[in-house]
């Protein structure tokens, strides 16, 4: 007994150590292995197949009262763009930006801020939900994404709305530091899918996204696009950036942020 | 029967019994891998924002739990603050050695998360993939454990045990267990305890964090009192499981470990003949 007790320890002295530091290593091996993160990776399809099987397409995000407004709604990404062109517009007080619509879609069109206000707006006391786990309250004002789109008259092709912002998150040589989104055909015409110019009553400042940020309330904060320069209707985001969709996604994150 | 230390006087008859299911062995080992990742990788997210709320929102300047990395007299200390005392929990909670041995602001440490690396996006990957296997193997288990009476069988106590969870009680704090082939009235409302109450709460609270989910099942985040609250009663969850999970390992260690670790590989247990049957 004595004996296969002594064995045992020296095996488990010899082996626990090892075990561990495999275990230590080995994780962040397996973590990098493109296979095992192509397997992992399939659980996004599962979770989006399951999210839209029991969300209806018009099933609404939460609406709070003013009440419930954050004191301090936090600005997450890029606070303060410093690409040049960004910085005139700036200046200007975004009087020259025009947002421009394209891409598949019968009438490509540019749109001031003055001829977004003046078309229907709907305002909406939202959770923001950030990917890092916190959550702030606030009130958005904006154009619905569907009321632009009706405007340019999409091609039966279109699947995808990639949404090019003006900041560049990660400095890179072929441009795909900058930031991007891109939502379907079921986010783009959910009433609650809104670009917004107003925030918590007062012109949408820099820091949260000026002048026009994207809310897709049933998903992550990643995928609020802000500093929104162009929209174009794609069949597909296969050759834009890295090929995720997405800044975000291209560096791993869920192009479906429901979860 | 009591587990003694050291050789009885005279040697009882053992025979080998079938303990565990096909069922229970298999869905408690993908289990067993299901938490290890779960928790790790879970650690992993929190470390992206290492503080708890409670509510719909976050209030940011009064969490009820926070692990943050502070500028000390001689140097950054980890702090991590519960309800807004202060505890020094450098080189572990806020403040710790990463995996090329530089110190760095961490929630958890680096030997904790999975990947060890900071790496948001490939936590959630690992998360949401066994998240999945998870809930699979766990509705499985359940399921069946009602269909094949696993649940009366096994883990519903007897009135007799119940009426005896004094002395119970009172044993296990003396460290005198009585694990044997049944469970003892304590194993069993700890099981039931993890299987209906902390793992069926593990799962809604993280689902009630999914914008996707409130916005299909909002009764859900009410259900909580909001999404800051599920994620601080997610995280409480999980405590209690990697607590179960060192007193679950600590018994399994000392009541027998050959014999515990056999029953649940090949369902065969070595008990007593003449063993009180607990029902």
């Amino acid at each position: 007994m004595t004996k296969l007790l002594m064995s045992r320890r020296r095996f488990l002295t010899a082996v626990v150590p090892a075990a561990g530091a495999f275990a230590l290593t080995g994780c962040d091996e397996l973590s990098r292995n493109p296979w095992i993160r192509d397997t992992l990776s399939s659980a996004e399809n599962l979770t989006r197949t399951v999210q839209r099987f029991f969300l209806s397409p018009t099933s609404l995000a939460r609406e709070f009262s003013e009440n419930d407004i954050s004191p301090a709604f936090r600005a997450n990404g890029t606070k303060n763009p410093d690409d040049p062109a960004y910085r005139a517009l700036v200046e200007t007080g975004f009087s020259n930006w025009r947002l421009q619509v394209g891409g598949l879609v019968e009438t490509p069109a540019s749109f001031s801020l003055a001829e977004l206000r003046a078309m229907p707006s709907r305002t909406q006391i939202t959770r923001h939900d950030c990917v890092e786990g916190w959550s702030c309250i606030g009130k958005w004002k904006g154009v619905p994404l569907a009321n632009v789109l009706e405007r340019v008259t999409l091609k039966p092709a279109a699947r995808y709305f990639v949404f090019t912002c003006a900041d560049s998150l990660e400095q890179t040589l072929d441009g795909t530091g900058r930031y991007y989104e891109s939502v379907g055909l079921e986010d783009a015409f959910h009433p609650q899918t809104i670009l917004a110019y107003d925030m918590n009553d007062a012109v949408l400042s820099v820091p949260h996204g000026a002048p026009l940020r994207l809310r897709v309330e049933r998903q992550l904060g990643y995928k609020m696009a802000k500093y929104v320069m162009k929209i174009d209707a794609v069949d597909s985001f296969a050759t834009l950036g890295r090929g995720h969709g997405g800044y975000w996604p291209d560096r791993g994150y869920e192009w479906y942020a429901g979860i | 029967m009591s587990i003694a230390i050291g050789e009885p006087a005279e040697k009882p008859t053992k025979i080998l019994v079938y303990r565990h299911s096909v069922l229970v062995r298999v869905t408690h080992w993908i289990n067993v891998v299901c938490i290890l990742v779960l928790v790790m990788s879970g650690l992993q997210i929190f470390n992206a924002h290492p503080a708890l709320y409670w509510g719909h929102k976050s209030h940011f300047d009064d969490p009820l739990l926070s692990m943050r990395a502070e500028n000390g007299p001689a140097g950054p200390v980890g702090v991590t603050r519960i309800f807004d005392r202060p505890f020094a929990t450098t080189g572990v909670l806020g403040l710790s050695t990463g995996p090329n041995g530089e110190l760095a602001a961490r929630g958890f440490p680096s030997w904790a998360t999975l990947p060890g690396y900071q790496d948001l996006a490939t936590g959630r990957r690992w998360h949401f993939f066994f998240a999945w296997l998870f809930v699979v193997n766990g509705l499985v288990y359940v399921v069946a454990s009602f269909l094949s009476r696993h649940v009366w069988r096994d883990l519903i106590p007897s009135r007799a045990q119940l009426r005896g969870i004094g002395k119970s009680i009172a044993d296990h704090a003396r460290f005198r267990f009585d694990h044997g082939r049944d469970y003892n009235v304590l194993q069993k409302l700890t099981y039931l305890g993890l299987i209906f109450v902390v793992l069926p709460l593990v799962v809604l609270a993280g689902l009630a964090m999914s914008p996707g989910v409130d916005a299909g099942f909002p009764f859900l985040v009410d259900l909580f009192d909001g999404r800051q609250t599920a994620r601080t009663l997610h995280f409480v969850a999980a405590t209690a499981i990697v607590l179960f999970v060192i007193v679950h390992v600590g018994m399994v260690l000392i009541s027998g470990v050959f014999n515990n670790m056999r029953s649940m590989i090949t369902g065969r247990y070595k008990a007593t003949v003449g063993e009180d049957r607990h029902d």
